[in-house]
């Protein structure tokens, strides 16, 4: 399989100044040396919680942020290295959904009107615009009668679909779609999600699915990225790591996720003790010793790195080999 | 959510309608002032001179004999042009600094801001006095005095607006799809400020007003015959014991147009934000 | 805990220690608007009993958290409970007056919301704030603070000494949760509500929070009535379930029976809707039609515009809610008994 998008050991730091001269006192690692690819075609599921850098990976494939170290590459393109037009013309060939439906339009203008800017950006003539406009809007089954509204006459469910419309307008080959359900009611979020595979299997678009929650991840995801603290924790196909998490971390996400069968409420469950820890300071060695009950001393002193477990299986602990850890029977 | 406009909105907002009528009044007398004076407003008649109001006219005469009621109904197109010049002026270099100070950060925004929290914390008239003293005495210079000194209050808000706005989502995707900052600032973040930008408009109009005519009663701006009401007043300080009606007149144009604005101002923004408390 | 019960029924004499701790009969609350008079819930009817988890389960504006502020009795204008009994061993809490439905709050039933910022505030201390509500039971200050950083460990915070010193501010999501559980469990209610506890909690620590309300239960003794509209949530700890939909419940069953065999056509939908599967093993259900204006309710049963089974009696005749022999309840023409 080809690969489509390739972080190298990415990295993204923010730092805290302070002071007149720029003092730097802290820094914060939201994104940590994080390696992995994405094939062409796959869903790839980007799994974490608040503060596992997620978000801000998402933003620099399209260099919505740039990195501070490593190498992010679309196509082969190093997307920090190539000029204005080429980054322009790399961006086109992706399309982006945000969370929040309500602001990801631009509130003053129409629907209509927002969908069709990137095609009059890349210079498309009126008459191709209103067609490839035509043609978008029905996939998305977004109706004409909604195109000369505004985003905050719309419902949830309908501004997200203008948003995928307007993220599709170019034919993109690859989606980012960060949380794109979360803010979404049950019902919605179904519709939204069997458009989004629809649209996958008809036009072979390529997803990198950004979310918290399991079920959905499970249900779009060919392969699943686990992230915690700015750092790649486990990868794997979806089903491999659903069958048998090798990280601490993944077993405890698996667990907290609730079962849909009230029957499945005696499982054997895995806890992270406390809260998590403030990325300012993060812990020594493995960033998740201090929550992880099988953390030994060399958890504490030394940080874990990505490797193999199983051909397509990575994961970062030491312990992956002694572990067993069982979800138990809600799968 | 946004309320739209309707004219049952309207009329249920009682500053609104009171601030809307002042308005247009004041706006029908500057742009009727032809009309509705019965004379000229330098027509000098010495021998009815200082006549308080009555025969001679509704609000008498002053110490030329120049009917009170013209000069006051033409000094309302100086008060009106003069105050939407200057608002025009302070907006428009408020509104762009407090753009890229937000947009950009950086040095720009440091520059920005330094310059601006100057500017916001001396005190205007002052500056404004010494500004026109260095350019000398015109209503041109006035205006040019008063916009500079008050532009601050626009950039701040504006700013601060445009920080939260940069990073909504609908802006990332104007970024991601190759969009200039130029075009970001100007077509993105702009539009999601006006209504910001109408209700300080409004509520700034009162304020170069004042300013505007005090600098004339200080005989920095308009020169006489001008019947600036600020000049008028000045003009009948001296006669206030012996024709009080030549100051109390021009003064109660002020306020009542100043009141009418504020109104006017407050009611928008209700309408608009009422969140927004400016 | 160890706090004095000064409400135990010898003194009161005159609780009803047989029924249900809670009984909603008939309530309906409404809010007037420009448009008329808005019903955000139409004649609810439940059950609580002593110690049980009791979950009411919507989409957003199926009137649940109105359910809930209304059993509290602090439903904000312009909404007013405009029928209906609520029943609290024995009492109607609708008919008190301002200064008894105070003492009922609290110290009966309590409650905890989404955003655990909008109980507590910014300038005291997490444990100052415990103490606060100690002190309404006439506890001195000093045994109150005591008192209240014991309820800090019992609400499992960490270093709950120290941090019984802590400012909201310095909190994270999860300890302000639990700060404002403890808040509102220190006086021992009977009742605790908790509306949409999780939703702005990550994954793992709604685990967690989930973990201490059912432990608190327990402990205390306590009934839980659980707002969600998450239906994960209430297949981990709810006993027995309500399922409202525009202001109405349209199903009512113990959790076991509903996850196994939903009846009305909206529990069932929404049961489908839900993702359970893996990529490629089944395609996800939607519900056709969005959920109606409240100010514009179509006629008959309220579901009928988006139900796939929908029969003519449904847009005609609103279905009542009827107890089945199973004692499960469903307001549905179509359920046979």
């Amino acid at each position: 399989m080809q690969s489509l998008v390739e972080l190298a050991n990415a990295s993204k730091h923010f730092t805290i100044t302070k002071g007149l001269i720029r003092r730097q006192i802290r820094r914060v690692r939201a994104v940590d040396d994080v390696s992995l690819t994405i094939h062409r075609g796959e869903t790839f599921g980007l799994v974490g919680e608040s503060g596992s850098g997620k978000t801000t990976l998402a933003r620099l494939v399209p260099l919505l942020a740039k990195p501070s170290g490593g190498k992010i590459l679309f196509d082969g393109h190093d997307v920090a290295k190539v000029n204005h037009a080429e980054l322009t013309r790399i961006r086109r060939r992706m399309g982006i959904v945000f969370q929040d439906p309500a602001s990801s339009l631009m509130p003053r203008w129409t629907v209509r009107t927002s969908i069709l800017r990137p095609l009059v950006l890349q210079g498309i003539t009126a008459e191709a615009a209103a067609q490839r406009l035509a043609e978008t809007t029905a996939l998305v089954n977004l109706g004409e009668d909604l195109l000369d509204r505004y985003p905050h006459q719309l419902s949830g469910g309908q501004q997200q679909r203008a948003s995928i419309a307007r993220a599709l307008i170019l034919r993109p080959e690859l989606l980012i779609l960060d949380e794109p359900t979360s803010a979404l009611d049950v019902s919605v979020q179904a519709q939204i999600l069997n458009l989004l595979l629809d649209l996958q299997e008809q036009f072979g678009l390529t997803y990198l699915f950004i979310t918290h929650n399991l079920s959905v991840v499970r249900y779009v995801s060919d392969r699943i990225g686990v992230m915690y603290l700015g750092k790649i924790v486990e990868v794997g196909l979806t089903s491999e790591i659903y069958r048998r998490p090798l990280h601490p971390y993944t077993a405890a996400l698996l667990s907290a996720s609730p079962a849909l069968d009230p029957r499945s409420r005696g499982r054997h469950k895995y806890r992270l003790v406390g809260d998590p820890p403030s990325l300012i300071n993060p812990p020594s060695g493995c960033s998740l010793h201090p929550r992880c009950q099988f953390a030994t001393e060399l958890c504490r002193q030394e940080r874990p790195l990505l490797a193999e477990f199983a051909p397509g299986h990575s994961v970062a602990c030491h312990r992956a080999r002694e572990l067993e850890l069982h979800i138990g029977a809600s799968q | 959510m946004k309320r739209q406009f309707s004219p049952r909105l309207l009329l249920r907002n009682g500053q609104l309608m009171a601030g809307l009528i002042i308005f247009m009044t004041v706006l029908v007398v500057a742009i009727g002032a032809d009309y509705l004076a019965p004379k000229a407003f330098d027509e000098m008649d010495i021998p009815n001179k200082l006549q308080p109001p009555g025969e001679s006219g509704v609000m008498g005469t002053d110490q030329y004999g120049r009917d009170l009621l013209s000069r006051v109904i033409y000094g309302s197109r100086i008060a009106l042009r003069v105050g939407l010049i200057v608002v025009v002026i302070e907006s428009v270099l408020g509104v762009t600094l407090g753009l890229v100070a937000g947009y950009y950060g950086g040095w720009a925004d440091r520059l920005i801001s330094f310059l601006t929290d100057m500017t916001w914390a001396l005190p205007p008239i002052v500056l404004a006095l010494a500004i026109v003293t260095a350019l000398g005495p015109s209503l041109n210079n006035v205006v040019i005095a008063i916009a500079l000194v008050s532009w601050a209050g626009y950039a701040r808000l504006i700013r601060s607006k445009t920080q939260s706005l940069k990073n909504m989502p609908f802006v990332e995707a104007a970024r991601a799809l190759g969009e200039s900052d130029t075009a970001i600032m100007f077509r993105y973040i702009l539009p999601n400020t006006f209504s910001l930008i109408i209700v300080l408009a409004t509520l700034s109009l009162p304020t170069a007003i004042l300013s505007t005519t005090s600098l004339s009663f200080l005989g920095l701006g308009s020169q006489p015959p001008a019947p600036d009401w600020g000049v008028i007043l000045n003009e009948g300080i001296s006669l206030i014991f012996n024709a009080p009606w030549i100051s109390i007149f021009p003064g109660l144009a002020i306020v009542f147009t100043a009141l009418g604005f504020n109104l006017l101002g407050e009611g928008l923004r209700d309408i608009l934000d009422p969140r927004m408390k400016v | 805990m160890n706090l004095p019960d000064t409400q135990s029924p010898v003194v009161r004499g005159i609780s009803d220690l047989s029924g249900p701790l809670l009984s909603v009969r008939n309530l309906t609350t409404s809010f007037v608007t420009s448009r008329g008079k808005v019903r955000a819930v139409t004649d609810v009817s439940f059950d609580v009993d002593r110690g049980e988890v009791f979950a009411l389960v919507g989409e957003s504006g199926c009137g649940k958290s109105t359910t809930a502020l209304s059993v509290m009795r602090l439903v904000p204008p312009p909404g007013v409970v405009d029928a209906g009994e609520i029943l609290l061993d024995g009492r109607d809490l609708l008919a008190l007056d301002r200064d008894s439905i105070a003492k009922v709050r609290g110290k009966q039933v309590a409650m905890i919301f989404q955003n655990p910022l909008v109980a507590l505030t910014p300038v005291y201390r997490a444990g100052a704030q415990i103490e606060e509500a100690i002190v309404l039971d006439e506890i001195p200050r000093a045994e109150a603070w005591r008192l209240a950083v014991q309820v800090m460990g019992d609400v499992k915070i960490s270093d709950h000494e120290e941090r019984a010193l802590s400012y909201p501010h310095e909190l994270s999501g999860g300890m302000r949760q639990r700060v404002m559980t403890g808040m509102m469990i220190s006086r021992s209610p009977k009742l605790l509500i908790a509306d949409e506890p999780t939703t702005a909690l990550d994954v793992t620590i709604q685990a967690q929070i989930l973990d201490l309300l059912l432990d608190l239960r327990e402990r205390n003794r306590m009934a839980l009535l659980i707002i969600t509209h998450d239906l994960g949530v209430v297949a981990e700890i709810a006993d027995r379930v309500a399922v409202m939909y525009a202001g109405r419940i349209v199903e009512q069953a113990g959790v076991v029976e509903l996850y196994e065999e939903p009846l009305h056509p909206y529990t069932q939908l929404l049961m489908r809707a839900l993702p359970r599967l893996g990529k490629g093993q089944g395609r996800l259900e939607t519900i056709a039609g969005s959920v109606p204006s409240l100010v514009d309710m179509p006629p008959g049963c309220p579901f009928h515009p988006r139900c796939p089974m929908a029969k003519p009696i449904c847009s005609t005749q609103e279905p009542t809610a009827r107890r089945l022999p199973s004692g499960r309840m469903v307001a549905c023409h179509l359920v046979e008994d």
